[in-house]
């Protein structure tokens, strides 16, 4: 398995992503995130190990207990990344918009 | 300001989807990718040649205030259906990149809305990022 590990490699996984938005409403353990997969407990464990790794779950020790919640300062690193390319198109299609409605009142 | 557009990039997939919802009569939006004239305006580009037809091709360049050229791309029209579809193949001279594949598709919404889904095909996954 590749150990470069980052916050896209992250979620390139579709059940690494399925655990994120089952987190993002509440903490939960592991057993209660496994609980929701088909998969093998341990499956759910090493996608838990891995995005606990590259810090997009933080755990949290509360009692016996240990909680996983999404730590929302890298979830936004994410779509920081992505933003740029969403602007560059918007701006363009903002300019397109713009200029065809000047040229449609000069008609 | 809202930003209407909306980019869908799968990962593992070489491919873009761009969609964007517009102010405008499909006709209008339609007619701002295949008049030369107007493509200059939004795109700030300079369009050397556009045959808005299957086998037409184009060319873009843009130049700096020196009149040196900062950016030419040019293409070949593969399907052309009038407010409807654009097939066409898009390549920036000069650059390591390779030609993209880009499927543009005009729907109308409203009288006076309509919507550009634009699916845009890279070699790699690589290149698309």
């Amino acid at each position: 398995m590749n150990l470069r590990r980052d916050v896209f490699q992250a979620i390139a996984d579709p059940t690494r992503r399925a655990i994120l938005l089952l987190v993002a409403s509440q903490s939960m353990t592991a057993g209660a995130i496994a609980a929701n997969f088909d998969t093998a407990r341990p499956t759910v464990s090493k996608h838990l190990r891995i995005l606990t790794e590259c810090e997009l779950l933080e755990q949290e020790q509360n009692g016996r207990e240990i909680y996983y919640h999404l730590n929302l300062k890298k979830i936004k690193e994410i779509a920081d990344f992505i933003e740029p390319f969403r602007k560059m198109w918007d701006d363009r299609f903002n300019k397109l918009e713009t200029t065809m409605k000047k040229y449609k009142s000069k008609k | 300001m809202e930003q209407k557009t909306k980019i869908k990039a799968e990962d593992g997939k070489q491919e873009l989807m761009v969609t964007r919802e517009f102010d405008l009569p499909l006709e209008l939006l339609f007619k701002a990718y295949v008049e030369p004239e107007i493509v200059e305006q939004w795109m700030g580009t300079k369009v050397l040649k556009l045959e808005s037809k299957k086998h037409g091709s184009y060319q873009f360049e843009t130049t700096d205030a020196q009149g040196k050229v900062v950016f030419r791309a040019n293409g070949v029209i593969h399907e052309f259906s009038p407010n409807r579809k654009i097939t066409r193949t898009f390549e920036m001279e000069n650059t390591p990149f390779p030609v993209q594949l880009e499927f543009l598709e005009f729907e109308k919404l409203t009288d006076d809305t309509s919507k550009l889904n634009m699916h845009i095909i890279y070699r790699s996954v690589a290149l698309r990022d």
